[in-house]
């Protein structure tokens, strides 16, 4: 049987649950998949108050966004979820294959696909770094924020963007100590709020610094740092040992972007956004005119600006559907706008120019 | 070791089911992913690489990466990060790629 609907989303995060929201809005019959036990994505073990304004529940804390997003379509008729389903296919007729639970394939043939993927954590080289003990920071979280479930008794956090800050932070709340975050930069990556928070609890924050080895045969019982130079290189004399019984990654993300290869989206590598991203234009179309994208499968930004998009790539596949949608124009402006003051100051910088090299003025 | 205050969450849990590992008994709550009630009960690794047998445990744990793939039921290859408990289930350490049956 092959399910017919005029909007599948695959992935049910920020951008996905919100480009349903706008779509069902618009009277769209909408699916949406997702791998997972729950829809959320990674909100679900977000447990800091977000940033952004009143659009993107600024000062709301992420586990409670995601049912936010669900208000007033959770029991629509027109929005159907499939959760611990994986897309496995997507072929040239349009249908995307997905498999239910490990073992079922169920079927599907939208008119408009919305790709809303995420990203996934990112490693970085040394020995050891195979480890059981070895986590990304997201699988701290996951771990501790949704499962309660301490991830060990020590860290040492390796990146001081706002990932690995916001996670010390939250492994010190739930009670498990950090002896240090480790920075290979100059600076602190993340925003100073973060910082500061975590440093005036006593956390040292080691920049120019990165981790050598971790130490343990079956699992980790410590690590070896070192300094490093200017060109990244450690330091001879300054390697030390630190005592911690795990090790977080914090170093980056990288967009899930598959079923874009396999839309046949045009893709380019954009290092500010991490990765290959397809091409997009202000609605969020890509150059594959039934496949949108949304959130960090198009680069790695903010949860805040994931639903923006996912409410644009939403509103823009509706109306390309013919949906009646009286107040069309003056709801893209404003969330175009929205956009804009998200990506706004010296803190969106990256993502401009990242974004500039993939954003098509017209398509095709 | 499971948290038990915490400042923001509070944590629903299931009832408590038993579950073996490797034939030995082992406790968990239903629903929970298997390597959350494993890693509870302190135990990290989960499977033994293929070429080298290193110790594996998971790294992710949204099922993306692969590194915490268990013999759940005579079923190899399942990843016990985002696979749920239940109560019964006969979950093995996986040493190379598992054998289907």
């Amino acid at each position: 049987m092959i399910r017919e609907c005029d909007v599948l989303i695959i992935g049910g995060g920020p951008a996905g649950l919100a480009s349903a929201r706008e779509a069902v809005k618009a009277g769209c019959s909408t699916v949406v998949l997702d791998d997972a036990m729950e829809l959320g994505g990674q909100l679900v073990k977000q447990t800091h108050k977000f940033f952004g304004s009143e659009m993107e529940y600024a000062g709301v804390r992420g586990i409670w966004i995601a049912e936010k997003l669900l208000d007033g379509i959770a029991g629509s008729p027109l929005f159907t979820p499939y959760l611990r389903t994986t897309a496995s296919g997507l072929y040239e007729d349009g249908v995307v294959t997905a498999l239910f639970e490990d073992r079922e394939v169920l079927k599907f043939r939208p008119k408009k696909l919305i790709i809303a993927t995420g990203a996934m954590e990112k490693t970085i080289p040394f020995p050891g770094n195979d480890l059981p003990g070895v986590y990304g920071a997201g699988a701290v979280q996951t771990l501790m924020n949704v499962y309660g479930v301490m991830p060990g008794k020590r860290c040492l956090m390796v990146g001081a963007g706002n990932i690995g800050l916001i996670v010390s932070y939250q492994l010190l709340q739930a009670g498990v100590e950090v002896s240090a975050v480790i920075e290979g930069m100059d600076r602190v990556g993340g925003y100073w709020v973060h910082a500061s928070k975590i440093a005036r609890l006593g956390i040292p924050i080691l920049t120019r610094t990165t981790i050598l080895k971790a130490l343990g045969e079956e699992f980790v019982t410590g690590a070896l740092i070192a300094d490093i130079d200017e060109n990244w290189q450690p330091i001879a004399g300054t390697e030390r040992e630190v005592d911690c019984d795990f090790i977080c990654l914090a170093v980056g993300l990288l967009p899930l972007v598959e079923l874009f290869y396999l839309a046949e989206c045009e893709m380019k590598y954009v290092h500010k956004l991490g990765g290959d991203v397809p091409l997009r234009d202000a609605t969020m179309r890509t150059t594959n005119p039934n496949v949108y994208v949304a959130g960090d499968s198009g680069g790695i930004e903010e949860a805040s600006s994931a639903m923006v998009e996912g409410a644009i790539a939403g509103l823009c596949s509706a109306k390309s559907l013919g949906a009646a949608i009286p107040d069309f124009d003056e709801r893209f402006a404003r969330l175009s706008d929205e956009l804009a003051e998200l990506r706004c100051g010296p803190v969106g910088e990256h993502i401009r120019r990242g974004l500039a090299e993939c954003t098509m003025e017209e398509l095709l | 070791m499971r948290i038990v205050e915490h400042p923001i969450l509070k944590f629903e849990r299931g009832r408590k089911v038993a579950f073996t590992l490797d034939g030995k008994p082992m406790e968990g709550f239903e629903g929970e992913p298997i390597a959350s009630a494993l890693h509870d009960a302190g135990v990290t690794t989960l499977s033994y690489s293929i070429r080298h047998k290193r110790p594996r445990g998971f790294f992710c744990a949204i099922g993306h990466c692969s590194s915490c793939l268990m013999e759940v039921d005579g079923r190899p290859n399942v990843r016990v990060c985002t696979e749920p408990l239940r109560e019964g289930m006969v979950v093995k350490t996986q040493s190379g790629k598992g054998v289907l049956r």
